[in-house]
């Protein structure tokens, strides 16, 4: 038999979502916690996103990545909470017993009165594209040459185009530039771009890069490394158009096509997840299906707007420590399902009988213009959020109201509606 | 002399696209805007463009860069030269968040400061 | 002079090159890839066929099943994966039937144990996934899987404790009789031995032809495959073969080793050897072939799509022996499927022919393989636990999708065939494998290999020379000053 250590509560992962869910529950007076965390700083994807744009929100101000996170790191150290590094979670179980292990701890088992999955994302790799063509080097994920670049100092090549217009694609674009690489095209398979207006001016605009949308790369070339790509024009099926192929000589390809929930953990957890979001399922409290395991971030459904996961994860975070209490008991709830041109709203349910405000989060299924987003209750409305645009670049948030929430007395759906 | 020019609006996510008519570099009109915003920006964008500039630079005896930002937006015509400057150069240990890496980068008057801690 | 050069460093070439370091001589091993098993043993469907397809009487039916019935004990001297897994060729109508059939009597006739053709309701309860349209199957429980380039990685180090030389991106160009030994021209010079054997995969006809009056045809054959991550539940359990055609085996779909679920392999003539790229209409046509095998089937969960090539001989059987009309060289040419399953036994078999004709004498000691530690992923906690007292670098988790440490990293590139690019440590031990493939891990790993080879990050490779991953540091890409 192996000993095993208590705590009150295990976070896993020290990004910005482990962090502001341990300051939380440090504030409501958890002490016997721990994060755990797998790099050798906290800090997660944001110490390597070295552009500003972060904490507007929160802090009222435009930081950078690092900038960001140390805020939080700096809290957490004057709190005195343990960030245990280095630490990679191997397994966390339905009872809650967490499994990690380091090269200064060694194989560690954790009794946690609550868990909270703070793991962050991944970025989708080319092999989940499918795209043909050798298995050359010189693909890497946006990501991975961002590490490179920002954190290692390396640079991953001098010719680039990059497949995806999302806001790491674009950020990375802008960054090869001035490093010093040519970037020859961004290419997006959408007729619009998922990234922000403002990093469409700033990172491809600035430095006259193209943007083609309704494309995608059709093959990738080269023996040994990336020698050139192929780009066609893809119809309204995202099928490719024959005959429309254009080439470009690169000798890099960064791939920036989407982010996927890293939910190994939670899986193992037997936590039930949403095929839409690939995150848990939560309450409104950020509790999943299994009592006392909570998740919040990226984790949970992808962000666009780190001060939305430092806000979702300081509610995950309070409510944790309500749990440790036994402050959260069980309660019946009403679900939350997604309506006509909705994706993946969170939580996916709420319990009967509170008045607090609860935030529904989702994404528009497509571009809607002069529009709004609908919450209903047993056909009724009970909430109404008016947009000029409403993108899928863009995460929407309804909040409902306290004195709302209290009166749920059915399950809820929110859809789109255009006009009015 | 005449020019006219086509932004996009940055301020949200309608992504405006503006139609400035400039006469010898001030602005004469905004169209296609959809809010006072959009020709406030027009404003700024067309008569004098700024950028943060965020980069990285070397640190001594260490192949793991140093991440930097500008302390305020620099004129956007700057930024490759700015870049160049901050490629030559190179950083010791320790190195605290908002302490200046280069004072006045391209005769700017901004200062270059850490976005992070080198401990 | 050297004793005896092996040309390849495949599967193949390192079961011969296992076998002859037995025997007291100077071996050395030419590989024009950068590492063992560049070829058609990286990239082929990883099965130990049970040897009921071949036609009786030939060198693929004998060497198959004698091959096979090697590979348990194989795999566990050597610490290769391998399972039993059985497999079941589905027939989709009555002329299926009939095939399968043939392929029983064939079986039999080749010596397969246990063959027998099941009902419907049988192979439904035996794999309820498979397709309605199924009506009956060949259950071959003999059949097993394995990791073919682990296998040829496995025999490799084994063959360098023996004092076997391997030399990477070495290419043989020409070769020749001088009389009393052989001359050599490779990319890196000339060579001379005693003794030569060929088993140089798709280009072993360019060079028996060279030295041989009787010509050898070898088609490159291409197959493209998926791989999907591992689920929770493996589809099948077994490998699913459809009835075979005259390109091959046909479409399967297989579970691997390690728990990924693989689709493929489709059967293209090729003019260009190394074309090992994928094609659109290869990748649907693998996604067509098996949803017959299975409805459901998805690539939403693919973690690549790869192609290799298979050397395929006119004659349709492996060229195996003495090399007609030349001096002291042998070959081992045409492997094709089931060239993996077969190899241990082909490796046997030239060691046996080489040695009674020149009469070679035997090592006093033969030395064992340096055991190959089980993957961190596979212990036991109690087991992790105690590997991470013993060496402290088993508890830094590198590979995060296949949980690969960094103890096993270096330890995989310290072998005696180590690791030298970021494919040769992926291949050795997962890392990069999985779901993010690499992501994560690359910049890690490319760290690690700088430090073990003592070579710049500019240096470290994909996998080929030339397939570089970094080209400078951002200060010299700014024709700044080195950082």
């Amino acid at each position: 038999m192996m000993e095993h250590l208590k705590k009150d509560l295990v976070i896993v992962g020290g990004g910005p979502a482990g962090l502001a869910a341990a300051i939380a529950a440090w504030e409501d007076g958890i002490r016997n916690l721990v994060v755990l965390e797998r790099e050798h700083q906290a800090g997660g994807i944001l110490r390597q996103c070295i552009h500003n744009g972060f904490g507007l929100h929160r802090f009222g101000e435009e930081l950078t990545g690092p900038e960001y996170a140390q805020r939080d790191i700096d809290r957490a150290k004057e709190l005195g909470i343990p960030i245990q590094c280095d630490t990679t979670v191997l397994e966390v179980t339905e009872e809650r017993q967490v499994t990690c292990v380091s090269e200064q701890e060694g194989l560690q088992i954790i009794d946690a009165g609550a868990v909270i999955l703070s793991m962050g994302c991944r970025e989708r790799p080319r092999g989940a594209l499918g795209t043909p063509g050798t298995r050359c080097s010189g693909v890497f994920t946006a990501g991975t040459a961002q590490k490179f670049v920002n954190l290692e100092g390396y640079m991953p090549g001098k010719r680039v185009v990059i497949l995806g217009s999302g806001d790491i694609g674009l950020i990375m674009a802008r960054r090869m530039t001035l490093q010093g690489a040519k970037v020859l095209a961004c290419v997006e398979l959408m007729p619009f771009s998922s990234g922000l207006n403002r990093n469409i001016v700033q990172c491809l605009e600035d430095y006259n890069i193209p943007l083609y949308l309704s494309h995608t790369v059709t093959k990738i070339e080269g023996r040994d490394r990336l020698t050139g790509i192929e780009v066609s024009e893809v119809g309204p099926d995202r099928r490719p158009i024959p005959g429309t192929q254009m080439h470009f000589d690169c000798d890099t390809l960064l791939l920036s096509v989407g982010l996927l929930p890293e939910n190994e953990l939670t899986r193992g957890a037997n936590v039930t997840i949403s095929p839409v979001t690939s995150g848990a399922e939560v309450e409104d409290t950020l509790q999943t299906d299994r009592p006392g395991i909570f998740a919040c971030g990226n984790v949970l459904h992808v962000h666009d707007l780190v001060d939305f996961v430092s806000e979702e994860s300081f509610r995950a975070g309070h409510a944790a420590a309500a749990f440790v209490r036994g402050n959260l008991p069980k309660a019946e709830t009403v679900r939350v399902s997604d309506g006509e041109g909705v994706r993946g709203v969170v939580p996916q349910k709420i319990r009967k009988g509170i008045s607090e405000e609860v935030r529904l989060m989702f994404r528009p299924a497509q571009v809607f213009k002069k529009a709004s987003a609908v919450v209903e209750c047993n056909g009724r409305e009970i909430a109404r959020k008016r947009a000029m645009i409403f993108t899928p670049g863009e995460m929407a948030v309804v909040p409902l109201k306290a004195d709302v929430v209290a009166g749920l007395d059915g399950d809820v759906t929110v859809r789109m509606e255009v006009g009015s | 002399m005449l020019e006219e020019r086509i932004i996009t609006c940055i301020n949200c996510p309608m992504g405006c696209r503006m139609n400035v008519q400039l006469e010898d570099g001030a602005v004469k009109s905004v169209t296609g805007n959809t809010c006072k915003r959009g020709e406030t920006y027009a404003h700024q964008e067309c008569t004098m463009p700024v950028r943060m500039v965020t980069a990285v630079v070397a640190v001594k005896d260490s192949p793991m860069p140093l991440s930097v930002k500008t302390r305020t937006p620099i004129p956007k015509a700057k930024i490759f030269e700015c870049m160049k400057e901050l490629s030559r150069v190179t950083v010791s240990r320790p190195v605290h968040e908002k302490d200046v890496v280069l004072e006045n980068v391209c005769g700017t008057g901004v200062d270059v400061i850490a976005t992070r801690n080198l401990l | 002079m050297t004793d005896l050069i092996i040309i390849g460093a495949g599967v193949v070439g390192c079961a011969v090159a296992r076998e002859m370091s037995r025997y007291n001589l100077e071996i050395r091993v030419l590989e024009r890839g950068h590492d063992v098993a560049e070829g058609a043993s990286k990239a082929n469907s990883g099965i130990v066929h049970a040897g009921y397809d071949a036609v009786p009487g030939t060198l693929k039916a004998k060497l198959n099943v004698e091959g096979a019935k090697m590979y348990p004990e194989m795999c566990r001297e050597l610490g290769v994966p391998y399972r039993k897994n059985g497999a079941l060729v589905l027939a989709f109508s009555e002329d299926d039937r009939g095939t399968l059939q043939k392929l029983l009597q064939q079986g039999i006739d080749n010596g397969v144990e246990e063959l027998r053709i099941i009902e419907k309701e049988e192979l439904r309860s035996l794999e309820p996934n498979v397709s309605e349209d199924a009506v009956c199957a060949l259950l071959v429980p003999t059949s097993g899987i394995t990791s073919p380039y682990e296998m040829a990685f496995a025999l490799a180090d084994h063959a360098a404790v023996n004092g076997v030389a391997f030399e990477m991106n070495t290419k043989v160009e020409h070769m020749a009789w001088d009389g009393d030994h052989w001359v050599l021209e490779t990319n890196r010079g000339r060579t001379e031995a005693r003794m030569v054997i060929n088993c140089a995969g798709f280009d072993s006809a360019r060079l028996h032809d060279e030295i041989s009056s009787r010509k050898l045809h070898i088609t490159h054959r291409r197959g493209q495959y998926y791989i999907l991550d591992h689920p929770d539940v493996l589809p099948f359990d077994r490998t699913m073969f459809q009835c075979p055609t005259r390109m091959g085996k046909g479409i399967l779909v297989a579970p691997t080793v390690h728990g990924n679920v693989l689709l493929g392999p489709t059967a293209e003539d090729l003019d260009d050897g190394l074309d090992t790229e994928t094609t659109q209409e290869g990748l649907d046509a693998i996604l067509k072939a098996c949803r017959l095998t299975w409805p459901k089937v998805s690539v939403r969960t693919a973690v690549t799509n790869f192609s290799g090539i298979r050397a395929h001989e006119a004659g349709g059987d492996f060229v195996i022996g003495p090399v007609e009309g030349a001096g002291k060289a042998w070959e081992a040419a045409g492997l094709e499927s089931p060239g993996l399953s077969a190899a241990p036994a082909v490796g046997k078999m030239l060691a046996e022919m080489v040695a009674a004709s020149e009469h070679l004498e035997k090592k006093a000691e033969f030395r064992a393989p340096i055991p190959r530690p089980r993957p961190f992923n596979e212990m036991t906690r109690e087991e992790q636990k105690a590997a991470i007292e013993k060496d402290p670098k088993m508890g830094v988790v590198i590979c995060r999708c296949e949980v690969v440490t960094e103890a096993e990293i270096r330890a995989a590139i310290r072998r005696p065939v180590g690791a030298t690019s970021v494919d040769g440590v992926k291949r050795r031990t997962r890392a990069g494998m999985g779901r993010c493939q690499g992501g994560f891990c690359s910049p890690r790993v490319v760290e690690i290999l700088s430090e073990e080879l003592g070579k710049p990050m500019t240096e470290i490779q994909k996998g080929s020379e030339g397939s570089w991953l970094l080209c400078g540091t951002i200060s010299e890409a700014m024709g700044g000053q080195e950082a």
